[in-house]
Formats: C-alpha cells, sequence, structure tokens
C-alpha cells in the first residue's frame, strides 16, 4: 500500500462525507427547530435525484455547458425544497404536539407514500444520470488517477457548511433557526413567527437533501431504494455529531467517509457494523453526540404515552376473550387452509406486538428496531434446522434464547440513552443485524435467504401446527400480561412515569430497563421462530426496517394505552393487509396514508375506540 | 447522636464556586433549614447530599457512613427520603400505587414476576397515607389532586423507605399560605415522633422560623451564620446580608405566628 493510494482512499473517503453533510445538514436542522426526527428526509433525497435526472439531461439538450448542468441540479434541489413546504403545511403542522413516536411514525408513512408514488412516476427501472460536463475526466493525483466529479464534490461539504454559517449568523432566519434549536418555547414567547419560521426551515431542510440528491447523479442511477439506506446514514451521522448541530454533522460526516474508505480495506465485509458501532460507542461517551446539547428540561411532566390503567377482565372482556379463545381453537375445523394460514400468523404477530408494547407502552422505551429480535429468532431456527441439521423442538427453544441475548447485548447501550436517540440507536442495531444478514451470504444466503425451513414430521400439518403456534403464543402473551401486572412491569412503568422519583425511591431504572428489553426479546425471538416455520423460509425482509414499523403500526392501530390493544392490532393489521395486498399495486401508499391518518385522527386507536364505547354503555 | 455530617463540601461548576467548604452537623429527629438568597448554593448543598450531584472534595456521612458521591438509588437504600421542588410521582398510578410503588423497591421486590403489584403492600400504603392525612383519596389516580395533596403524597411516599434522615427541596414551593404551615406542621410532627432528621431548604421565612431546630444560612456559597432561629434572626450580619428590609419583617412576622 504506496502513500498515494491511502491519499486518493482518503480523498474518495472526503467525497462521499461530503455528500452525507449536504443531506445530513438539512435532517439536523429540522430537528432542531421543529424537533421531528424526519424519516422522509431520505425521500427528499431520492425525489431530488429522480428530479434531476428527469430535468438535466432535458436542459443538456439544449447546450452541453456545466452552467447548464449546475442549473438542472438547483431547479430539482428547489423543486423538492417546494415539496417540503408543502408537508411541512400538510402535515407536520399537525404533529409538533403529539408524542415523538407518532412522529416517527407519520414521517414514516411519507415515506411509504413516496415510494410507490416514485414508482408510479418514474418506473421500477434504475435511470443512470448524465455525467457534469467538463468534470468527466479523471485527476493525477501522485500518480493514481482521481474522478474529478469527486474532486469538485468535496469542495461542495465546506462551501455548505460555509454557506449555512453565513446564514444562520448573518441573516435574521438563521438567528431565528439558532434561537428555536436552543430554545422554541422561548422563541414563540417572543412573537417570532413560528409558523414562517418552520415553513423555512422544511424549504431548506428539503433543498439541501435535494440537492444531495441532484449531485450524486453522475455516481449512481436513481432507483426506489436510496430513500431508507440513505436515512440511515444520515441519522447514524446527525446522531454522532448532536442532533441540531450543524457542524456536529459536519465533523461526524468526515469521520464516517473516512472510517467507510479505510474501513473497506480491513473488514471489507462488515464496513455498515463498523458505523453503527462507532454510533453506539459515541452515545455510549456523550449521549449527546460530539457537539451536541442535552435537551432543554421539560416543564411539568404530561401524563406518559402508554399503558396509563391495568384494569382486570370485567364481565365483557371475558365474553370477549372466551369467544376469541375458543374462534382460535376452532380455525382449523371450520376453517380453509389459506383461513387456517392467516391466523396462525395472527398469532405470532400478536405475540411480538405485544412483545413491543410490554417496551413502548409499559416501558415508555421506543423501540425502533424491533424487528431485529423477531428477525434473529427467525434466524436462529432456520438455520439451526437447515444448516444444523437440527429438528424443529430445540430450533423453537433456540429461537426465543438467540432473540434474548441478542436483545441483552444491544440493550445494554440502548438503555443507557432515552427519548429520540434511544429510538435512533435502536434503530441503528436493527440496521446492523439486517446488514448482517444481507452480506453474510455463505451462512444466511444473503438477499435471498435460506428455504426448507420445516417444521417435525408430527406438526407439518398446517392444523397441528396452528395449535402448535396457539398455544406458544397465548402462553407467551398471557405470561407477559402477567408481568405487567407483576411488581416488575409497575417498576417499569413507575421509571416511564418519573425516572427522577423511580431513582429516589431506590430503583435502578437501567438493570430494569434492560432485563424488560431482554424479555421482550426472547418473546419476538420465540415469534420469529414460530414465523420461520410457518413460512419455511427466512430472509432480510424479517428484520428489515418496514417490519419494525409494521409492528408499531399494529400497536398504533390497537391502541398503546392498554395492555390488550397490541392483540387487537395485530389481528386487525394483519388481516387488512392480507386482505388488500393482493388488490393493490399501491398496497404501501395505502399503508402509510393509513399510519398518517391514524396517528391524526385516531391516536388511541381501537381500544380506545372500545374504551370509549364501554363508557357510553 | 450525629445523624448527617457534612464535611467541607465544595462544588465547582467551571471556574463558578456553588459551595465552598460548607459544613454542617444534623441530628435525628433534628429540623435543619437551609436558607440563602438565590444563587447562595442551596440546591448545591442540597444535591451533595441527596446524591444528584457529586461534590468535587469534602465528605458526606450517614451514621458515620461515608455516602460521597453515591447515586440517589444507593442513597435512598440506606434510609434517605427525598422530597422534590417540583412534586415527582408516578403519573399514571393512583395516590396508593404510588406508595405501594415506593414500599415495593423499599422491600427489593421490584423484580419480582409473579406477585400481584396492584394488592402488595396495599395495607401499609394505606397506613402511610393516613398519617399524611390523605388516606381518602386512595384510589384516585394522582394526576387528579391538588397540588398540596400531592405534595403531601410525595411526603409518605418519601417515608415508605422508613428514612433515617428526609431531604426536602423547597417542601412548600407552589402551594397556598394555609397548605404550606399544614404540610410543615405534618413533618414536624411525623419527624420527631419517629426521630427523622430533617433536612430541608425554603424561600418561605414563616416556615423556617416556625418549624427549624437550626437554620444554616449560606450566601455566595459559604457559611455565614448557624444557629436557633433567635440566633440567626438577631444575627446582624444575617440581617444585613440576607434579610434586609422585607426579610426582616417577615422574621417579625413569624415571630408573631409562633408566639401569638
Amino acid at each position: 500500500m504506496d502513500f498515494g493510494f491511502l491519499v486518493v482512499q482518503s480523498l474518495s473517503g472526503l467525497a462521499s462525507a461530503s455528500s452525507l453533510f449536504v443531506i445530513a445538514s438539512g435532517l439536523t436542522l429540522v430537528f432542531g427547530v421543529t424537533r421531528i426526527v424526519n424519516f422522509a428526509h431520505g425521500s427528499f433525497y431520492m425525489l431530488g435525484a429522480y428530479m434531476a435526472v428527469t430535468v438535466v439531461p432535458w436542459l443538456l439538450d439544449f447546450d452541453r455547458s456545466p452552467l447548464l448542468f449546475f442549473c438542472g441540479v438547483l431547479i430539482s434541489a428547489a423543486v423538492v425544497g417546494v415539496l417540503g413546504v408543502v408537508m411541512e403545511v400538510l402535515l407536520l403542522r399537525r404533529l409538533y404536539k403529539v408524542p415523538e413516536l407518532f412522529q416517527l411514525l407519520a414521517t414514516f408513512g411519507v415515506v411509504l407514500m413516496v415510494q410507490d408514488a416514485v414508482l408510479w412516476l418514474w418506473g421500477p427501472v434504475e435511470i443512470p444520470g448524465p455525467r457534469a460536463p467538463g468534470l468527466r475526466h479523471g485527476v493525477e493525483i501522485l500518480g493514481q488517477r482521481f474522478p474529478a466529479y469527486e474532486l469538485f464534490l468535496i469542495c461542495v461539504g465546506p462551501a455548505v457548511l460555509g454557506l449555512l454559517w453565513l446564514l444562520m449568523h448573518r441573516t435574521r432566519f438563521g438567528i431565528l433557526i439558532r434561537a428555536a434549536t436552543r430554545d422554541r418555547e422561548m422563541v414563540g414567547a417572543l412573537g417570532v413567527n413560528q409558523a414562517m419560521l418552520f415553513t423555512g426551515t422544511l424549504f431548506l431542510g428539503a433543498f439541501l437533501a435535494g440537492l444531495g440528491g441532484a449531485l450524486q447523479i453522475p455516481r449512481v442511477s436513481a432507483n426506489s431504494q436510496m430513500d431508507l439506506s440513505i436515512i440511515t446514514e444520515a441519522f447514524v451521522v446527525t446522531v454522532i455529531g448532536g442532533m441540531g448541530s450543524v457542524p456536529g454533522a459536519f465533523l461526524a460526516a468526515v469521520i464516517i467517509g473516512q472510517l467507510n474508505s479505510f474501513g473497506v480495506l480491513i473488514f471489507p465485509k462488515i464496513t455498515l457494523v463498523l458505523v453503527f458501532l462507532l454510533m453506539a460507542v459515541v452515545l455510549v461517551v456523550k449521549p449527546w453526540g460530539l457537539l451536541g446539547r442535552p435537551e432543554a428540561a421539560a416543564g411539568r411532566a404530561a401524563l406518559p404515552e402508554g399503558i396509563l390503567a391495568t384494569p382486570r377482565f370485567g364481565p365483557w372482556e371475558k365474553v370477549i376473550l372466551a369467544v376469541v379463545l375458543v374462534a382460535t381453537l376452532a380455525v382449523p375445523v371450520f376453517g380453509d387452509a389459506y383461513t387456517v394460514k392467516v391466523a396462525t400468523e395472527v398469532l405470532i404477530f400478536a405475540l411480538a406486538a405485544f412483545s413491543l408494547n410490554f417496551l413502548v407502552g409499559n416501558g415508555g422505551i421506543v423501540s425502533f428496531g424491533h424487528a431485529a429480535y423477531f428477525g434473529l429468532g427467525a434466524y436462529a431456527a432456520g438455520l439451526l434446522v437447515t444448516k444444523g441439521g437440527l429438528p424443529m423442538e430445540p430450533a423453537l427453544i433456540a429461537a426465543p434464547i438467540a432473540g434474548a441475548a441478542f436483545a441483552a447485548l444491544f440493550g445494554f447501550f440502548v438503555v443507557r440513552l432515552s427519548g429520540i436517540y434511544l429510538a435512533m440507536l435502536t434503530l441503528a442495531f436493527a440496521q446492523i443485524a439486517y446488514a448482517v444478514c444481507f452480506q453474510w451470504v455463505e451462512v444466511t444466503g444473503g438477499d435471498n435467504g435460506v428455504v426448507g425451513v420445516w417444521p417435525s414430521a408430527w406438526a407439518r400439518s398446517r392444523d397441528v401446527f396452528h395449535y402448535l403456534v396457539a398455544a406458544c403464543c397465548i402462553l407467551g402473551i398471557a405470561a407477559l400480561r402477567h408481568v405487567i401486572y407483576a411488581p416488575f412491569g409497575a417498576t417499569l412503568r413507575a421509571a416511564r412515569d418519573s425516572e427522577q422519583r423511580a431513582d429516589a425511591i431506590g430503583i435502578d431504572v437501567r438493570m430494569h430497563r434492560w432485563l424488560a428489553f431482554t424479555l421482550a426479546g426472547g418473546a419476538a425471538g420465540l415469534a420469529g421462530g414460530l414465523y420461520a416455520f410457518s413460512k419455511g423460509s427466512i430472509d432480510p425482509t424479517l428484520l428489515s426496517i418496514p417490519m419494525s414499523i409494521d409492528f408499531l403500526a399494529m400497536l398504533l392501530l390497537g391502541g398503546m394505552q392498554t395492555v390488550m390493544g397490541a392483540v387487537a392490532g395485530a389481528a386487525a393489521f394483519h388481516t387488512i393487509k392480507d386482505f388488500f395486498m393482493p388488490l393493490t399495486d399501491h398496497w404501501r401508499f395505502f399503508l402509510g396514508a393509513s399510519i398518517i391518518a391514524l396517528v391524526l385522527i385516531f391516536p388511541r386507536g381501537l381500544s380506545g375506540a372500545y374504551g370509549a364505547l364501554r363508557r357510553r354503555a | 447522636m450525629t445523624l448527617l455530617a457534612a464535611e467541607k463540601l465544595n462544588k465547582r461548576f467551571g471556574g463558578v464556586v456553588a459551595a465552598k467548604d460548607v459544613s454542617f452537623a444534623l441530628a435525628a429527629g433534628e429540623m435543619l433549614a437551609i436558607i440563602g438568597p438565590n444563587g447562595a448554593g442551596k440546591s448545591t448543598t442540597f444535591n451533595m447530599v441527596g446524591g444528584q450531584l457529586a461534590p468535587s472534595s469534602g465528605r458526606v456521612l450517614l451514621a458515620g457512613q461515608d455516602i460521597t458521591g453515591l447515586p440517589p438509588r444507593q442513597v435512598c437504600k440506606l434510609g434517605v427520603g427525598r422530597t422534590f421542588q417540583v412534586a415527582q410521582t408516578f403519573l399514571s398510578m393512583s395516590v396508593a400505587g404510588n406508595v405501594q410503588m415506593a414500599l415495593i423497591a423499599h422491600h427489593g421486590r421490584t423484580r419480582d414476576v409473579v406477585a400481584d403489584a396492584a394488592s402488595l403492600y396495599r395495607a401499609e400504603a394505606l397506613a402511610l397515607l393516613a398519617q399524611v392525612g390523605m388516606a381518602e383519596a386512595a384510589d384516585r389516580p394522582i394526576g387528579e389532586l391538588a397540588y398540596g395533596d400531592v405534595k403531601r403524597v410525595e411526603l409518605a411516599i418519601a417515608l415508605a423507605a422508613a428514612p433515617k434522615l428526609l431531604l426536602m427541596d423547597e417542601p412548600t414551593a407552589g402551594m397556598a399560605p394555609r397548605e404550606r404551615a399544614a404540610l410543615m406542621q405534618l413533618t414536624a410532627n411525623i419527624a420527631r415522633e419517629k426521630g427523622i432528621g430533617v433536612l430541608f431548604t425554603e424561600h418561605d421565612m414563616d416556615a423556617v422560623f416556625a418549624h427549624a431546630d437550626r437554620i444554616l444560612v449560606l450566601v455566595r456559597g459559604e457559611v455565614i451564620a448557624e444557629g436557633s432561629p433567635e440566633s440567626v434572626r438577631a444575627n446582624p450580619e444575617v440581617q444585613r446580608v440576607y434579610l434586609g428590609q422585607s426579610g426582616h419583617k417577615a422574621a417579625l412576622r413569624a415571630r408573631r405566628g409562633t408566639h401569638g
């Protein structure tokens, strides 16, 4: 490895750092002012790229000049900025006061809608962009060729940083942004027009995302997976840098760019893992990122978003429970094979969703990566059966153990944080697990996964397997429900309501949260193991972000304020999904719109509606 | 005997000295008030005793045992109950549920996954609530109570761990005057009856002069006077530096209150 090679490697790291910074700076600005972590920022990036591959070639038809190329890039970014304004006015304005979990879910709804809109407008095929006129050549650096466009990109990052600095320190708008990032309520109390400030910030944020996307077109083709891959990276940059801090984002982007370009030489397979590991270490040492500030202390405590009461089953609930149990057991007798399959899956998702609500609703631990433990349980079971040659029974015992073991490992870091940082770290860990399953092809089968995960002979019929699943899931849910009513469950609620008070009465909050995280991971792992056998296969989508979102959507639909809401939510969500998905090509659009509608008009879900009904009766 | 001893506590925040060689002692059953103008270092001193802040130097001894720098949950286990300036309670629980939770923690059963939390230690919780006059409200959600009543429940929560020492940070802040006197009287009665030492900070001079056995006066992080309410009230330096004209009136008012 000679010196020239190292320099070029480092330069290419700077080029990707620069692009990443442009995108992340928009995300961090929007978070600083609105306190919303905008999942749709990745969608803006993708839209920027699609706009650019449409607009730029059209402009270059007139004259192949660098000027027109960059005009096209700026026009694309501006169009995306306007889309950001539309999103702020139509959606975000209604979200500023809702809990952060709901904000994240609603902006993820936008992600789903944009994905389908992009497929509809531009089709599923990747669209390569034109190279930039005047920057198509290579430059000789220490005996190595280096693309001129990459050199240009290296300059873009510091230029954007400089322009943002001028904006933030020399204009009234920028000073207001900084003030709002420090203390939003005070800015409001001073009589600043917040609506204009927030709308303007969204324009700026979306513009930067669109600019980042448009600048990528000479390097990568526009494709419909760009949004989620960039958003996790941008999250990592903003979290490491400190959310709301633009210089922090710059510093973090440079570090990650270098880590990636040199990490790939030393550990080519696990670059993604390295990045998330860095994030975990930074958050443990500096819980608010490198240059971030602690959240301003909240005023009077508000009622937490989660399980508020733990009532016993009344006569009505007992009747409903009996009917549901009988129906569950009667499905194989009366239903056809398809109905049995759906009922089996509903049971599995009910256990997974219940274990998530044990964390979110009961413990106030907003996990955005619960699919990791579900998926790791599935992989443990699936790999033991296919590669390990074990029968189903020990594999089903291994599944919850694997889920719990990884939850214990990841949870050790997770419980050190709170709020949005905690949610981001759970997401990051889920992405590590996803990346390992995706990239470790020899063991996990990569993208295709592994097939042939079949139950033992005695449980191979759909009906018998249904009873096996019913036994596991009903017992699992009953056990977790019992824990919610036990002192341990109450302790978690206490720590959620007031960490300070819990500490003062002698509760080790972190330790209890860690135990809860492990327990919930184990239950999700069991659900995942059962799911692997019900499908007969495993693949990385089981631990992907959309899977985690599905679980959260189940909670949202069922209502996370009640103990049993998650079960109702899982049943309703899965049946609706199973029914509608074959009927439409735009399932994601429909799902995204439904999530947004739930957050805005129906935040207490089915069990909230049931509670209202009971009070009226 | 000495229940709590602070020995030469110092705390610096960057260049700011928030507490300088603060020393004091507190006996069982005694009520010691820390007073001083804003920024005098009351809360800093208080938080160093409660474990919320680690002192830059100095020691805190509880019944002879060094508790300097221990986290709050361990300080609690050693017999220190605490109430906060803004009451901290478990909002999703009932009044009794809050006290039961404290009892569950005190008995080390927070990891119990078998028992039924709603019925555990209920009788003990009701007895504690009766002590603070809140037994009737046992099954109401704590979020529904008036603030003065929340403060009483918080006192019951603090008493659940059978503390040797109670730390009360501005116990009467945000309360109506009549409620203040009642809460302080209640605290004094319980402390004397059970031999609990009480360390409290307070802005309300009526409460301080009516109920404290001894008063510690802090100014700019330093102790400028310590002694009985009478001696502190008579101390010319305290009058000059801290009480000033309006404070002097408060002192007179307090005297009328206690003697008349």
